[in-house]
């Protein structure tokens, strides 16, 4: 199927869900609203035309200059071969949106290191901790305006 | 000197305890299987056929830090890995020596500016005997940074400093 | 002789009366992050009933190497020895990646040679990696002798790397717009000298490895990884096709001239076991070797003249937009999710390592396995620490 198709289908079950969708272009993709992502996640995923089987990917892109924080959920159908990506738009104050480790368990550990690296806070996740950095460490990195360290447990940074 | 010189057979070797303990230590060094990333490939590739490690003594590489006696770290250390160094360290028996292997453990390597998370050289959680660079340095520079090692070893004496 | 029948059960969970003089706990097992079989800093907390293992927890993150940060710092040439770095034993392929998202991104068109040599020396790398995935598989398990076998093959692959970039481990050599040198005279003669050579030791290994009793009984049977698991956890590469499914996204999406090379898909069938176990994983790698030799044969063959490298100004600079591309590593699916801003460095970086997908799969996997069946597990699972913490 198309991304045009693909879209088509989304729209007919959930029409008002979609904020925008863009079917052209190097990344077709659709922008979903946060609290229709579980709903639509299941349907990818189940759905017997689209059969979106794999997750590949749980992108977190940091965007000050629009007070927001872009979650992009890349996913490919190995049964038919074709391929999108959802994006859901938070709030940079506070950035929380619901789980999809139930419809992919792949994304547990994207997800980890989603809120690890970005600080996006995921309802309902199993084991929500960090997973990159250790448990201790402070603020999450990837932001834009994030402070370096100045030292670690009396390592320094730059000695 | 006269006394002592040419009274003793040929074939008869002639040394001192320093020598005969340097010689032993220095020709079977224990490393440490301690490769973290890139250069542990080039470890491993140094202690397999081609350069052989082996023929220098320092082939029988132990897991345990408490059998060891050669820290090679190889790889880039992290603030999450410089603690658990630091421990395994402590663990070895002395005589113990520590070879930083590779540009990241000497100085933090490519990664020492704009990362957060990366320790800029492995001397800030152990003391170094042997610098190795590279990135990562060949099996000849680890064998070169190997001999330097035991260059170092054959200064020692157990005589009071 | 009689068969000896081992019955593991948990003690603890054992329906009625359990004698009261036996007192059975679980302990709890450090594995790592100093380990000689974690292939790398990986930390496993085993939860262990006896030899049983009820629970195996992996901690990562010791060799976060800020990479996806340093993205944002450096320009886009700047980045490439950073990604040989990722998966060290593959960067051949991680450059590949990382160079195609930059391209398809710009619109950069590279030229036909340049595609050809890429091709070579990406199948080429596989082929060192896989050695290096069986050499240090049969270590795990006990066995010396694969290790210093591959590692002999992998030094003369090596060599080849040498003659034409100067590196043994970090190549760069795949760099945005084409590559960055030609071959040296001779270098195809060599290369064909290599693969003749190289078919024979496939059987080799196979008679050595592959169809040894022992390691068929510690890897069969072991680790059964379902399809429908793997795909649920994101597994990718040799573990995702070791479980039974065909999907290679050299065929599926192809790039980079693949869709003109004549090649198989190796899958797991159970051979030895269950579809899906350790030695089905292992296998697929030593036929994707072969598969391998296959497709750099026809490379050279159609390898074509002209130039290596597509005119691309110094400072690579690209128009504002996103992609997320993905390549075949030989451990799986790497995936560069790349935003720009018209700048010359990207806005975000996000890379998808594929082994940080395929050791997702561990705490379901291990349970209930033994305690000497968890180096089995993560052998097969073939991770490199460096993309799993990047």
């Amino acid at each position: 199927m198309t991304p045009s198709e693909i879209i088509e289908v989304l729209k007919q079950h959930d029409g008002a869900g979609i904020v925008s969708a863009v079917a052209d272009g190097l990344h077709p993709h659709v922008v979903v609203k946060m609290d229709r992502l579980p709903a639509i996640a299941a349907l990818l995923q189940s759905d017997w035309r689209l059969r979106f089987d794999l997750l590949r990917c749980i992108s977190a892109i940091d965007w000050p200059a629009k007070n927001s924080i872009e979650l992009s959920y890349d996913v490919i159908s190995t049964s038919f071969g074709h391929a999108l990506a959802v994006k859901v738009l938070l709030d940079r104050a506070n950035p929380q949106v619901e789980s999809v480790s139930v419809v992919w368990p792949a994304a547990e550990w994207h997800e980890r290191e989603a809120f690890d690296l970005m600080g996006v806070t995921f309802l309902h996740h199993p084991d929500l901790r960090r997973i990159l950095l250790p448990e201790d460490w402070t603020d999450h990195p990837l932001r834009k305006d994030y402070p370096y360290p100045v030292a670690y447990k009396g390592l320094k940074l730059n000695p | 000197m006269g006394l002592i010189e040419g009274i003793f057979e040929p074939g008869l070797v002639v040394t001192s305890v320093d020598w005969v303990l340097n010689w032993s230590r220095k020709r079977s060094i224990f490393p440490m299987t301690f490769g973290i990333a890139c250069c542990a490939i080039e470890m491993m590739a140094a202690g397999a056929a081609r350069f052989d490690l082996d023929r220098f003594g320092a082939g029988a590489f132990r897991a345990t830090p408490r059998q060891a006696d050669l820290m090679i770290v190889a790889g880039t250390v992290t603030f999450k890995m410089a603690e658990r160094l630091r421990r395994l360290w402590e663990q070895m028996a002395e005589p113990r020596y520590v070879m930083a292997m590779g540009a990241c453990a000497i100085s933090g390597g490519p990664y020492h500016l704009h990362a957060y998370h990366v320790v800029k050289g492995v001397d800030q959680v152990v003391p170094v005997d042997v610098y190795v660079p590279g990135c990562p340095p060949r099996p000849e520079a680890l064998i070169e940074g190997l001999l330097r090692l035991q260059d170092k070893i054959s200064t020692r004496t157990i005589a009071k400093p | 002789m009689k068969e000896i029948e081992f019955q593991y059960q948990s003690d603890l969970h054992q329906e009625g009366e359990i004698p009261s003089d036996i007192r059975t706990e679980e302990l709890t097992l450090n594995m790592g992050p100093q380990h000689p079989s974690t292939h790398g800093v990986l930390r496993v907390v085993l939860q262990t009933d006896g030899e049983l293992v009820l629970q195996a927890t992996p901690y990562v993150g010791y060799l976060h190497r800020c990479a996806e940060k340093i993205a944002e710092k450096v320009t886009y040439r700047q980045f490439t020895p950073y990604t040989d770095r990722l998966d060290y034993l593959a960067g051949m392929n991680n450059n590949l990646g990382f160079a195609l998202a930059v391209e398809k991104l710009g619109g950069i068109e590279v030229p036909a040679r340049a595609e050809y040599l890429r091709v070579i020396f990406a199948e080429l790398n596989r082929i060192a990696s896989h050695l290096v995935a069986t050499g240090c598989y049969g270590l795990d398990m006990g066995a010396f002798t694969p290790f210093v076998y591959c590692f002999r093959e992998r030094e003369y692959v090596l060599d080849l790397f040498e003659a034409v970039c100067g590196a043994r481990l970090t190549y760069s050599y795949i760099t945005i717009g084409g590559v960055r040198e030609d071959l040296p005279d001779g270098w195809i003669g060599r290369c064909r000298e290599f693969l003749d050579y190289l078919g024979p030791k496939i059987a080799e290994y196979n008679n050595l490895l592959s169809y040894n009793h022992i390691f068929i009984n510690r890897t069969g049977n072991v680790g059964v990884c379902p399809p429908d698991l793997a795909l649920a956890y994101g597994l990718t590469g040799s573990c995702l096709r070791g479980s039974g499914v065909k999907w290679d996204l050299r065929k599926a999406t192809p790039y980079c001239r693949y869709n003109e090379f004549d090649f198989d898909i190796p899958v797991g069938r159970g051979e030895k076991g269950t579809v899906g176990d350790c030695w089905d994983r292992y296998f697929v790698r030593i036929q994707e070797i072969g598969q391998s030799v296959r497709i750099i044969r026809q490379a050279l063959d159609k390898l074509t003249e002209g130039p290596t490298q597509a005119k691309v100004p110094r400072a690579v600079k690209l128009p504002a937009g996103e992609i997320y591309y993905e390549v075949e590593n030989p451990r799986g699916q790497l995936g560069f999710y790349l935003v720009s801003e018209g700048g010359t460095s990207p806005y975000r970086l996000k890379i998808r390592g594929p082994s940080f997908c395929n050791l997702s799969v561990l705490p379901v996997v291990a349970r209930n396995c033994l305690l000497a069946d968890v180096t089995a597990l993560l052998g097969s699972l073939d991770i490199v620490m460096g993309e799993v913490d990047r």
